[in-house]
């Protein structure tokens, strides 16, 4: 009884904090829901039409969609990656911004999941994958198997998060024995879940572009850079917006984290780029697709070179230590980042993987206004889920929101992570 | 010989407009599939006998209002003892794609989007079965072209069957006789298996397939040629509504060189043994190891 009122005046009190704000705030929400209401919109009209509202065809036959989704799966899985040096080292700093991470983990996993629900041709046959309903293809599918383990990772950093700050509104510190073997599991669950992304492609031998033993490392060296390029951009939003104090330590220290990410990114191209050129064998269609164009068809090739161009800019923004200090470069370094594995792990990945298509054609995708909308309806649905999170959980951080009737008061406000 | 163009012109569209009398039937077969679906296992793949008879009836129905015609949709079983298996003699074949739309009629696919399980390559003799230098576009006034030589491609219905492997929710598999199959009312159209087959065997329905009034095949399987909705994946079925009552799949039937020769692959006196016994015999990416059971060969 005292449990469910004092979690009413916990929804209370959230609905509260969610829908006070000032006019950026609220012009904020507003972007965001305009985005999603262009964005139902369109996929409306794409369930009505058929996919063919998509620039996707046979020859290409995932595209847009599948590349966000694959890009965000590596946003989730680097959000945790924080929870590294926190926990293994016990490093403070950053210790007390992982929280932030995991909220980036689960909203980044919404858009996931959205992706693929927004690509799939019979989007209401989805519970096919869930048993005992459904019926899972467990061991062969690839597919079947992220599914598993996206949702899984899910759960677990849900739980996490809402045991955490639940606890912090109840004025008492979370459970030990529940938080710390979850986080503990939630790291190799992160590599896991962008593993297991990577094997979606890597395993088929169909398309050499992807069917390379290098692809997972390089999944997760890419998305160790993006992930966290996101984080400190949120972070010193927050810092400047809000009380919550976050040290210049760990934005520094996750700035010289992604440079060695990036360095490991760009050296895992670089290897695969060698092993293509060199052997010369007939494989090597899809990467000079890629950097050089077949004959007249040339699309990518400037989405190949501005994603290297960015990818080493971020490198040396972010191994010079004044560069990184300086907060310009900073934030020139978490954009470039961001738009290179951008670029690299959604057009730059799947679209080379399909053409030529295995039968020789080559077919010249772009994805079309439907899909833009779509996907810019995705990613308001993240950006929402992740501002309305944080709009709930800074404030608990801070000892702002608290339920007043909670016993077990101590005298300072209760950690956090 | 004139060949037949790589793609038509788009058809009209051939749907009827609904009566009440037809809405009212379509509603009491949504209900009784409701109510069939919701209990026990729902995948055609796991049906018993019975109750995979009373869900093609549904269907026969459902085509039946919305076509304005009878359709059969029979479920005729693997026969014992086969293994269906494909050769197509590359010396013989000439690119006129006669295949191409016996398959499109026999097999109910869609006119317009237009959609075709064979697609013939045109390569050059000079350079050998090259996919890098193959043109399924090739639209000469004469084939076949000086030169040139041209291989028509479809499922392969191979024995380590990638596509069946990535599938996540088991809605394709291979049949006891060796087709493999796709159960169209499964299928999620993640389009897993397109990605996995090296070779572009698997169509999706981009749209909502469309067939003009009166030409539809009424003669269909469970497993094949029934009519597809929109967003899910199809492909060659080796025409199991044929093969499977001892006939011969529609291509092999119209081909006009005998390029196309199809059998029981355990039957040791069968022309396909014969063929794979006796000729210069290859697979297409046989590197990958998917073991098709479609077959090239030269035989002169």
């Amino acid at each position: 009884m005292i449990f469910a009122q004092r979690f009413a005046r916990f929804v209370e009190g959230s609905l509260r904090l969610v829908l006070q704000g000032n006019g950026l705030y609220w012009a904020w929400i507003a972007f965001l829901l305009a985005l999603i209401g262009s964005g139902v919109a369109a996929y409306a009209a794409q369930v009505g039409a058929g996919l063919a509202l998509t620039s996707m065809r046979d020859p290409v036959s995932w595209g847009f969609y599948i590349g966000n989704f694959t890009f965000l799966v590596g946003v989730a899985a680097a959000a945790v990656v924080l929870v590294i040096p926190a926990y293994v080292y016990d490093w403070k700093p950053i210790r007390e911004i992982v929280i932030i991470g995991e909220l980036l983990a689960v909203s980044a996993i919404v858009m996931c999941m959205l992706f693929v629900m927004v690509d799939i041709g019979q989007p209401l046959r989805f519970w096919h994958l869930i048993p005992p309903w459904g019926h899972l293809n467990l061991p062969s599918s690839i597919l079947a198997w992220d599914s598993v383990v996206l949702n899984a990772y899910l759960v677990v950093n849900f739980v996490v998060v809402t045991h955490i700050l639940y606890r912090a509104f109840c004025r008492r510190h979370y459970e030990k024995r529940l938080v710390v073997p979850l986080v503990l599991l939630s790291i190799p669950m992160a590599v896991g879940i962008h593993t297991v992304t990577a094997f979606l492609y890597n395993g088929l031998a169909a398309r050499p572009y992807w069917n390379s033993s290098i692809l997972a490392p390089q999944f997760l060296a890419s998305a160790f850079c993006s992930g966290p390029a996101i984080l400190l951009v949120v972070l010193q939003l927050l810092r400047r917006f809000t009380r919550f104090e976050i040290q210049d330590q760990a934005i520094w220290k996750i700035a010289e984290l992604m440079a060695y990410a990036m360095f490991l990114n760009l050296f895992l191209h670089g290897v695969e780029a060698f092993k293509e050129y060199y052997s010369d064998t007939e494989h090597l269609l899809y990467t000079q697709y890629w950097f050089q164009g077949l004959g007249e068809h040339r699309t990518l090739v400037p989405y190949a070179w501005t994603a290297v161009a960015l990818n080493l800019a971020a490198f040396f923004l972010f191994i010079l230590p004044a560069a990184r200090r300086n907060p310009l470069t900073l934030n020139l370094g978490c954009l470039a980042t961001y738009s290179g594995c951008y670029i690299e792990k959604g057009m730059g990945l799947i679209i080379p993987g399909f053409t030529p298509d295995t039968l020789g054609e080559i077919y010249r995708y772009a994805p079309s206004i439907t899909e833009l909308r779509v996907a810019a309806g995705v990613f308001a649905v993240g950006f929402l889920v992740f501002t309305l999170m944080l709009r709930v959980a800074v404030p608990i951080s801070l000892g702002e929101f608290q339920d007043e009737e909670g016993s077990l008061v101590t005298g300072t406000a209760p950690a956090i992570a | 010989m004139k060949h037949l163009p790589v793609m038509n012109q788009a058809a009209d569209p051939g749907e009827s407009a609904c009566s009440r009398r037809q809405f009212a039937s379509i509603a009491a077969a949504a209900a009784a599939g409701f109510l069939l679906t919701a209990c026990g296992p729902r995948r055609l793949r796991e049906m018993p006998k019975a109750r995979l008879r009373q869900a093609l009836d549904e269907m026969e129905r459902e085509y039946a209002a919305k076509r304005g015609m009878a359709v059969q949709v029979a479920d005729t079983p693997p026969m014992p003892d086969v293994l269906f298996g494909y050769a197509l003699d590359l010396s013989r074949c000439i690119g006129c794609r006669r295949c191409v739309y016996a398959c499109v009629e026999e097999n109910n696919l869609s006119r317009d989007p237009q959609l075709h399980w064979i697609r013939v390559l045109q390569m050059e003799k000079e350079k050998g079965v090259d996919f890098r230098h193959a043109d399924p576009y090739y639209a000469p006034a004469e084939v076949p072209e000086e030169g040139h030589f041209y291989v028509p491609v479809a499922c392969q219905q191979c024995r380590n069957a990638p596509c069946v492997k990535t599938c996540p929710t088991g809605a394709t598999w291979m049949e006891p006789d060796g087709i493999v199959v796709i159960d169209y009312d499964w299928c999620i159209g993640c389009r897993c298996c397109m990605a996995a087959c090296p070779y572009g065997a698997r169509h999706f329905n981009w749209a909502e397939p469309r067939i003009p009034a009166g030409e539809l095949n009424p003669a269909t399987h469970y497993l094949g040629n029934r009519p597809r909705p929109n967003g899910v994946v199809e492909k060659c079925t080796f025409c199991i509504q044929r093969v499977r009552k001892g006939r011969y799949p529609a291509c092999v039937e119209v081909c006009p060189v005998g390029a196309r020769k199809f059998g029981n692959l355990l039957d040791k006196d069968s022309e396909i043994r014969y063929i794979i016994e006796n000729k210069r015999v290859l697979v297409l990416k046989q590197e990958l190891n998917t073991l098709p059971k479609f077959f090239y060969f030269y035989a002169t």
